[in-house]
Order: C-alpha cells, then sequence, then structure tokens
C-alpha cells in the first residue's frame, strides 16, 4: 500500500514537471518576450538589453528553465514583468480567494449534488427524478455568464437582496468576500451539482438493478437498510472522481464566473496576465493550476481505493 | 410430512408491455406445485422463464415485469398481495433463493462474515453472541476450508465455487422450510459441481427442505431432482418424474432438449435443435413450439394445445404426444470429421514453460532465478494436420494459458513453439509476421467480450478481410456474405450490432471472424461454456463442418469433458499446467486412466436419474502445483506414497499413442480401476 503510494506520488511529480516543461517551452516558443511585452514600443536598444539583463534573459533556456523550476520548488515563482512584485504574493493573495470561492461551492454542491442525486435515483423516472434530471441537464446546458446574468438581473437589479458584483480588493481577508460571493458560489454551485448529480443518479440506479441489491432483497432486507449498507457503498465510489474533477474546475477554469462578478481569483488574474504579456505570471499560473490538477486527481484515486475492498485488498494481501 | 404444498403458482402469468405499448407475456398460465421436502427440477433454454418462475414464487419481479393473471403462493400466503414488511420475514427466511451468478449477487464493500451475520440477524432465533460460532458453522456445512479466513474476506476474494458455496450457506442461515435455486451450478467445475450437489441433496434430506432447481444441465437435474417441470417459450410443455421426462419424454421439445446434450458414454456429436424460441408475444394462436417441430400439423399451427396427461401419463402439452417417441432422444448427430492419419504436425509443443510472475526488480539484478513452480510446466505435444486436440482440465489447470502462448499473447518462459515444420514461432504477437498472425487464429469463451459492440458484422468481418487480404468493395461484401452463410447467418446480419443477437449467433460471429483469415490452426477456449446445449450442440456441428471442408486444425479447450469428447481425435488431460494423460479420445475415456481423469470422469453427471457421480472424499481445488513430485500428489486417491510426494512420474506410453504420466504401473491401474467400477 505504501509502496503504491509512493509511487502514484512520484507519477504525479514526474507528471508535474513534464507540464512545467512544455508551459516553459509554450511561453518560449511565443515570439518575443517578457522585456519586449512589458517594454512594447520602446523595446529597443539599449533599453531593451537592460532589461533583458536585469530579467536574467540573456541565459540559455535550459538554464533559465533550471533555474525557474528549482525556485518555484521552494515556492518563489519569481517577479513579475511589469510590478517588479513578487508574483508569489500576488498569486497568493488570488489563489486564496480562489480556494475560498471553490470551497463555499463545496460545502454547498456536494451534499446537495450527493442526495438530489441519490433520491432521483432511487425514485427513477417519478416525478421528482424527471424534475431533477431536467434541471440538471438545464444547469448544465446554459452557458454560465447566461445564469450569472439572470440571477444579478433578478437578485440584485430587481429584488436588491444581494450584490452584484464583488468591489473587496484582491487582499482582503475572507470574512469581507460576504454577501457578495454568494452570487459566484449558487452560480458554481448549480453547474458542479448538477454534474455530480447526473454521475450519483446513474450510478445509483446501475447499483439498484445489480444483482447483490436483487440478492439483498431476497434475503428479506429492509429497503432502507439496503439502501444504506448495500447500495451506497458502492454507488458513492465513482461520485469521488468527479469531485475531484470538479475540484480542479474551481480552481483553474472559472474565469468566466470570475470576470461576469468581477471576482478577484487566479482565473482572472491569468487573463490580466495574458492580456498585459505578463509571462512570468502566466507560467506561474498555469504550474499551479496544473499543480492543483494533479494532486485532486492523485488525491481521489487514493480515496477510491481505500474505499473500495476490490483495489484496496490488491495491495494489502499477498 | 403433510400434503400442503409448500410453494403453489396458479395460473400464473407474467409479462411486460412492448415498445409497440403491447402487453407481452414472459410466462404464460403456470401451474407448479411444490410439496415439502419434494425436489422439483425447471429446464428449459435460457429466456424460457426459468428464472421467472423461481423468482416469482418469492414474490418478486424484475424491473418492468408485472403479474397478468393467477397467483403465486409460499405457504398459503399470497406472494403478490403481502405488504414489505410481510415479505422481508419470509424472504431469505422460511424461503430463500441462490442466485444464478452468486460473485456478482455478493455486495462487493461488505465482508462475507457481515453479510452472514446479517443473514442471521435477520432471520434467526438464535442470539446475537452466537452468530460468530453459527457463521463458521454454516460455512463449515458447504465444506468452504478454513471458514475463519473466508469470514475475512471479500467476495472478490473467493473463487467461483467458494463464492458459490458462501450463496449456499447464505441461504441456509435463515433455516428455509423452500430452497430456490437459479442456475447454482453453471459455469462450475464438473468436480465443483458435483459436490455441491451432492452436499444440496443431503441438506435437502437431512432438513426436509423442498428444493425448486432451475437449470438447462439435464445431468445436474438427473441428480437432484425427483420431479422435473420442462418449460418452453414460458409455458410448461411437459412435467413428470425425473426418470419419465429424462428417459421416455412426450413432448418434441423435451426429446430435442436430450438429444442436444453431449453425453460421455457417446463418442457422436449431439444433435442441434434447429430454430430459436419465439419472442415473447410471438408465440401466435398455435403451438409455440410448431417452427422448430417435426410433428408439426396444421392442427397445432391453429391451436394452442392444452397441458393434459400423455402416453405415460404425465402431463404433457402437444397434440401429438402419443406419435413422440418416433423422435430421436439421444445424439445422433455425425460423428466428428476425422484426422487423415500419418500427416506432418502443424504444431509442436517442446517443453513448455510458462509463468505469469515476473521476477522482481531487485532478483532481476542480483540475477537470481525464480524458484517458484511455473504455472505451465514441461508441456511437450504435438498436432497433426487436420486434427482436433481436445484439452480438458478443472479451472486454473492453465488450458486458457496454454492457448494465450501458442497466439502470442503471452511469452513463453522457456521451452519452444513450431509452426508447420518452420523455425521456431516468435514468441510473442508483436514479433510475428502477419501471415502467422492469419495462419492462427483465437475464438473465446465469451462472444460479448470478444466482439466490438459499437461495430457492425459487417465492421466485425471486414477487420481480417482488409488486413489479411487486402479485399475492398463489393469483393469484399461478396465474401462477408459468403463467410456468414458458411456460419449459417446470412447477408441479413451484415448491418446488425452484437447486441441484436443471441448468444448463439454472436459465437457464430466469432468463429466466422476466425474463419475469416482461412487460418490453419484454431484455438477454442470454452467457446460453448456460455451456451445453451441445444446452442452449444449447433455450434459444435458448424465446428465440425468447417473442419471438415476445410482440413483445419483446433485445439478445443472446455471443462466439459463430454462436449470435448465429441469433437476430439486426440485428448490432453492437464493438472496444475502439467500434463497427466494424452492420447486417442477413445482411449482416455476408457480405463486405465490417470487418476486425475478418473476423478474429473467420476465427477460428469450423465442426464439419466439412475446414475451417480463417483467423488472423491475431500478435493478441493488447490492454488498451486508443488514444487517436486507428482502434481497430483495432494488429491490422488490412488497416491502410493513417498515415491509420489518426491520423484516425477515417468510417462508411460502404450503402442497407440496413448501415454499416462503416474507411477503405477498402468497394467495395475487398470486392475484397480476395474475392480473399482
Ligand atoms: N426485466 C425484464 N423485462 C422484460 N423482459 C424480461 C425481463 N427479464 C426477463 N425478460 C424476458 O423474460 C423471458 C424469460 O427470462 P428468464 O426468466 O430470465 O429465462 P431463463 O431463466 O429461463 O433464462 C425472456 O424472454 C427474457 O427476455
Ligand atoms: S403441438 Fe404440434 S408443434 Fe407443438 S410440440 Fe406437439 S407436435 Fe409439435
Ligand atoms: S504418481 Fe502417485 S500421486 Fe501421481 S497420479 Fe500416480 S499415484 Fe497419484
Ligand atoms: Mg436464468
Amino acid at each position: 500500500m505504501l509502496q503504491m503510494f509512493l509511487r502514484r506520488l512520484f507519477l504525479g511529480a514526474i507528471t508535474v514537471a513534464i507540464v512545467s516543461m512544455i508551459i516553459f517551452a509554450g511561453v518560449e516558443i511565443l515570439p518575443g518576450d517578457a522585456c519586449t511585452a512589458f517594454l512594447e514600443r520602446e523595446a529597443q536598444g539599449r533599453v531593451l538589453e537592460n532589461c533583458r539583463e536585469e530579467l536574467d534573459l540573456n541565459r540559455p533556456a535550459v538554464v533559465r528553465y533550471l533555474d525557474w523550476a528549482s525556485d518555484a520548488l521552494r515556492g518563489d515563482l519569481g517577479v513579475s514583468a511589469n510590478g517588479q512584485r513578487s508574483i508569489a504574493e500576488m498569486v497568493g493573495a488570488r489563489l486564496q480567494n480562489s480556494l475560498l470561492l471553490a470551497a463555499c461551492a463545496l460545502i454547498v454542491g456536494v451534499p446537495t449534488a450527493i442526495f438530489l442525486g441519490v433520491v432521483s435515483g432511487l425514485w427513477r423516472d417519478r416525478p421528482v427524478d424527471l424534475v431533477l434530471s431536467t434541471g440538471a441537464i438545464f444547469a448544465m446546458t446554459i452557458p454560465e455568464f447566461v445564469s450569472a446574468t439572470v440571477l444579478i438581473l433578478v437578485f440584485s437589479v430587481w429584488l436588491g437582496w444581494l450584490p452584484g458584483i464583488v468591489l473587496t480588493s484582491a487582499n482582503a481577508p475572507a470574512s469581507e468576500f460576504f454577501p457578495e460571493i454568494i452570487l459566484p458560489v449558487v452560480v458554481l454551485a448549480m453547474v458542479m451539482t448538477a454534474h455530480i448529480l447526473r454521475t450519483v443518479r446513474s450510478s445509483v440506479i446501475e447499483v439498484m438493478n445489480s444483482d447483490y441489491v436483487q440478492m439483498a432483497t431476497l434475503k428479506g432486507v429492509p429497503y432502507w437498510r439496503i439502501v444504506f449498507r448495500h447500495a451506497l457503498p458502492n454507488a458513492l465510489l465513482p461520485a469521488i472522481n468527479v469531485v475531484a474533477l470538479t475540484i480542479a474546475w474551481l480552481l483553474g477554469g472559472v474565469v468566466v464566473i470570475e470576470v461576469v462578478f468581477n471576482y478577484p481569483g487566479l482565473g482572472r488574474m491569468m487573463i490580466d496576465a495574458i492580456s498585459d504579456r505578463d509571462l512570468p505570471v502566466v507560467q506561474a499560473i498555469a504550474l499551479i493550476v496544473a499543480t492543483v490538477y494533479v494532486g485532486v486527481n492523485l488525491t481521489a484515486d487514493l480515496l477510491t481505493m481505500v474505499a473500495n475492498p476490490r483495489l484496496r485488498t490488491l495491495y494489502t494481501r499477498k | 410430512m403433510t400434503d400442503t404444498p409448500v410453494i403453489q403458482l396458479s395460473d400464473l402469468s407474467i409479462g411486460f408491455t412492448g415498445r409497440a405499448g403491447h402487453t407481452l407475456p414472459v410466462l404464460r398460465n403456470i401451474d407448479l406445485t411444490v410439496r415439502p421436502g419434494e425436489s422439483i427440477g425447471l429446464v428449459g433454454e435460457s429466456g424460457s422463464g426459468k428464472s421467472t418462475v423461481a423468482l416469482a414464487a418469492m414474490g418478486y419481479l424484475k424491473r418492468g415485469l408485472r403479474v397478468l393473471g393467477g397467483t403465486a403462493r409460499f405457504e398459503g400466503h399470497d406472494m403478490f398481495a403481502l405488504k414489505r414488511r410481510e415479505l422481508e420475514t419470509l424472504r431469505g427466511g422460511q424461503l430463500a433463493l441462490i442466485p444464478q451468478n452468486s460473485g456478482q449477487s455478493l455486495t462487493p464493500t461488505l465482508r462475507i462474515g457481515a453479510q452472514l451475520t446479517e443473514a442471521l440477524r435477520l432471520h434467526s432465533r438464535l442470539d446475537p453472541a452466537q452468530f460468530p460460532d453459527r457463521v463458521l458453522e454454516l460455512l463449515g456445512q458447504v465444506r468452504l476450508p478454513d471458514p475463519q479466513t473466508i469470514t475475512r474476506r471479500y467476495p472478490h476474494e473467493l473463487s467461483g465455487g467458494q463464492q458459490q458455496r458462501v450463496a449456499i450457506a447464505m441461504a441456509l442461515a435463515g433455516e428455509p422450510r423452500a430452497l430456490l435455486l437459479d442456475e447454482p451450478t453453471t459455469g462450475l467445475d464438473v468436480t465443483t459441481q458435483a459436490h455441491i450437489l451432492e452436499l444440496l441433496r443431503d441438506l435437502a434430506r437431512e432438513t426436509g427442505m423442498a428444493m425448486v432447481y432451475v437449470s438447462h444441465d439435464l445431468g445436474a437435474i438427473a441428480r437432484v431432482c425427483d420431479r422435473v417441470v420442462v418449460m418452453y417459450a414460458g409455458e410448461v410443455v411437459m412435467e413428470g418424474s425425473a426418470r419419465q421426462v429424462l428417459t421416455a419424454p412426450t413432448h418434441p421439445y423435451a426429446r430435442g432438449l436430450l438429444a442436444s446434450i453431449p453425453k460421455l458414454s457417446d463418442p457422436h456429436l449431439p444433435m442441434a435443435l434447429g430454430g430459436r424460441p419465439p419472442a415473447p408475444g410471438g408465440a401466435g394462436d398455435g403451438c409455440a413450439f410448431v417452427d422448430r417441430c417435426a410433428l408439426a400439423s396444421d392442427l397445432c399451427r391453429a391451436t394452442r394445445p392444452m397441458l393434459a396427461p400423455g402416453p405415460g401419463g404425465a402431463p404433457v402439452r402437444c397434440h401429438h404426444a402419443d406419435r413422440a417417441d418416433t423422435l430421436p432422444m439421444s445424439s445422433q448427430g455425425d460423428h466428428a470429421a476425422r484426422a487423415e492419419a500419418g500427416t506432418a504436425p502443424v504444431l509442436s509443443l517442446q517443453d513448455l514453460e510458462i509463468r505469469y510472475s515476473r521476477p522482481g526488480l531487485l532478483d532481476r539484478l542480483r540475477g537470481r532465478e525464480d524458484t517458484r513452480p511455473a504455472t505451465v510446466d514441461d508441456i511437450t505435444i504435438s498436432i497433426a494436420k487436420g486434427e482436433t486436440l481436445g484439452l480438458v482440465g478443472e479451472s486454473g489447470s492453465g488450458k486458457s494459458t496454454i492457448l494465450k502462448t501458442i497466439a502470442g499473447l503471452l511469452p513463453p518462459a522457456g521451452g519452444e513453439i513450431r509452426f508447420d515444420g518452420d523455425a521456431p514461432l516468435p514468441r510473442s504477437v508483436e514479433q510475428r509476421g502477419p501471415d502467422h498472425l492469419r495462419r492462427i487464429q483465437l475464438i473465446f469463451q465469451n462472444p460479448d467480450d470478444s466482439l466490438n459492440p459499437r461495430h457492425t458484422i459487417a465492421e466485425i468481418l471486414e477487420q481480417p478481410l482488409k488486413l489479411y487480404f487486402g479485399l475492398s468493395g463489393t469483393a469484399l461484401q461478396d465474401r462477408c456474405v459468403e463467410i456468414l452463410e458458411r456460419v449459417r447467418l446470412g447477408g441479413h446480419y451484415l448491418d446488425r450490432l452484437p447486441s441484436q443477437l443471441s448468444g448463439g449467433e454472436k459465437q457464430r460471429v466469432a468463429v466466422a471472424r476466425a474463419f475469416a483469415a482461412n487460418p490453419d490452426l484454431v484455438l477454442c477456449d470454452e467457446v460453448t461454456s456460455a451456451l445453451d446445449v441445444s446452442v452449444q450442440a449447433a455450434v459444435l456441428e458448424l465446428l465440425n463442418d468447417l473442419k471438415a471442408a476445410q482440413g483445419t486444425t483446433y485445439v478445443f479447450v472446455s471443462h466439459d469433458l463430454a462436449v470435448v469428447r465429441a469433437l476430439s481425435d486426440r485428448v490432453a488431460v492437464l493438472y496444475q499446467g502439467r500434463l497427466c494423460e494424452i492420447g486417442p479420445s477413445a482411449e482416455v475415456y476408457a480405463l486405465p486412466s490417470h487418476p486425475y481423469t478418473e476423478v474429473l470422469l467420476g465427477a460428469v453427471l450423465e442426464p439419466d436419474p439412475d446414475t451417480a457421480p463417483k467423488l472423491t472424499a475431500d478435493d478441493v481445488i488447490e492454488l498451486s502445483p508443488p514444487a517436486k513430485g507428482c502434481p497430483f500428489q495432494r488429491r490422488c486417491p490412488r497416491k502410493i506414497g513417498a515415491r509420489c510426494d518426491t520423484d516425477t512420474p515417468p510417462w508411460q506410453t502404450r503402442d497407440d499413442g496413448h501415454a499416462i504420466r503416474c507411477h503405477i504401473p498402468l497394467d495395475d491401474l487398470h486392475r484397480q480401476q476395474q475392480a473399482d467400477s
């Protein structure tokens, strides 16, 4: 078990390393560099030379990659091209905000999704299920900016109950984001609930139709005991991986929501950095998102393994 | 014994609503009475409604099905009128089911101990403090070795036979008055099956428990049941004592079913029952069997026969039951096509050794040899052109492993494979040229796993034709149709998906795909094991025809000794990856036999209520071969002492090529075996 864990960890680290190379190479291949981007028109002659000197851009790419990577390992992500500020600091605040948003969405979304998924799976084809399933498809297909706009229109413009955009500054403590954060959380929770609900629903249906649930019924096991003891432990296994994907998505892929609500998260920072051609920042964020992705999926796989005797015994017996 | 029935189904009809909105019956007017202590066999092809009957007796319907009329009673309770709570106390308690596939019927996330304890908590009057002991007692009762360890295992950590025994133990936990068994031994080894059936017989006799035994295996039915009910297309077509139904059936379908069973005593190919049963609702006004019946008349097409006493007194549903005895009921099929003698070997295996375990990295660096016994070892066989070699042995004996190695899917650890007199075959598929790949084809047990569900039959057949022969356009199309016709399917199957075919049809497509490559050697891995007997007979006939027409060489693997006998020229018996006996089929199936072959043959159940299997007291399937001596030493009933534990027994070969690997001299062996039989 431990050996397996270490092996997965090692593979995860290699994945992150390869991704970091791709990110670095990608930025490197783009025409221009941090200095041409920052200096724009003035990027010529001595000024450019000086800038390059200062940012160490004259050394070979491989050396710069190794420097960047080993600094990143120590938590030092370098300085941004324009502001001359520590990227780790800038990104740190944004990462916290993203984590706050993600955590709120997860706390609201995951229990709701699992509960509703189980309900609609157990009452398959009944009115509850039809309502929930149709709702889920709606939530999945309507683009986020549309639902976000509608919610802003209803709750902040018409009813005036909730603030429609976030005005708190990026470095403010978490508590100051309430109640501004509520609408973005609702939009995110809706989308992720829809995805998780559908997975849980189909998995519950499959398990409730399985031979072992039929057998438990024929053994005289009371219905709710079948649901909780025989069915759910098996039906919820696939949910672990979907939740992991959702977490990764929440931390890196919710650009649209952040833009609509003016939320100072990682995604928006990435967009800003791209439009400013602030390449060191782009690199840093891409690296963080990739690491989160790998980390979350690794955790999910390990959890699945612990929860699924089929996989667990593979490593603990014999 | 009182005469009030335990289970009584009266005029029970069950059906579902089809796509067009019509009600389609799955069971039609079933009457079935089971008295205390009685064992009833329910036989019929898959889809005939056997499982539905067994589940209905428990008041359970699969999703989508509903009762159209009639009642199902257990000790007077109307099962479909009971409340959920009342059903829960009866089910698993007084009335228990042993499911068709126990592997999938045990909850994967719960330990065996927990699942048995749950059954006790629900239905046992014992004090909870006694549950752990009772669990061990139940597991011991079903002859599971080391019950203590088993309780801590998860279902997937047990073998098929062990899972089946756990399911039986669970059913017995509530001390049931009636036990429903849905194909409880299908797919198990002959030895395991025979032991489980003996166990059930004994239990029923000891406890006076009634049994309903669902199976398409008439051998098993003959062993366990007093009375047999034959079902066809959702109807009871015949009912009577086991002897009457199995020896003098008065319904044409029952006779056909008997004729399609390969029997050990009979070297003929079994006779296939042509056609297939009507889909639910497709039976029309007349007899449901009319399209497949040799006695069908206009009367049969016009009116549905009623269940009425037939010639022997047993109820039968047939207008012409008096003429049924004109139909054959033993396998009068062809003799298998035989190989021409003296041809050069197509395939020869020389000292083949196969291992699944790879030495660990550390051991490899230190240059250490793997000292564990190999999975398969010391296999030397040569197969002549046009010959069929049967390979038999229990599950885990290495049959499929050898086929995989010949096919190049699993490189051998030692020895060599020569094909068609050439230099040794490259060890793995990647190293083999397209010509070799074409000439050696493999057919698997389960067509569902080997046919891509998203490809049409045309796409499946086109692949080898394009790859090996570069066909395209109409030539390709024509060839596909031709191949399909050769396996008796026809061009209208081209656009279908595998899911739209029956099990037998799918297996024919798999055969067709193998033959599309125009192979010299076809490796068949349990190709009929997942099929009904009647379909199995058809597939065997097909393989035999193709062989007669093209001189193809087969290696035919099966755990069913009768099937192997029907098709093979020579048979090799495998135990724990080692050869025990090899020779012409007639010799291998006659005395003298290797002691292991003797155990296998003794466990075969013939569809004849007057025969009993000869079982060895305690044979438990082993997991790994012993390091030295005879591989069969731990189970051998004729073991002669320490020599068997230490010395590898020699091959004793007779003039006809029949060879047995045992320390006992053949003449002695022959004498002992004759004395015992
Ligand atoms: N849930 C279901 N819905 C509709 N038809 C079904 C269902 N289950 C089984 N059937 C049909 O009922 C018939 C009898 O099935 P079954 O009782 O499983 O037969 P057997 O046990 O003899 O193989 C088959 O035609 C099968 O297709
Ligand atoms: S009623 Fe006619 S068709 Fe049906 S089984 Fe009897 S003879 Fe055959
Ligand atoms: S060698 Fe000994 S153990 Fe092996 S089969 Fe012969 S008698 Fe039995
Ligand atoms: Mg069945």
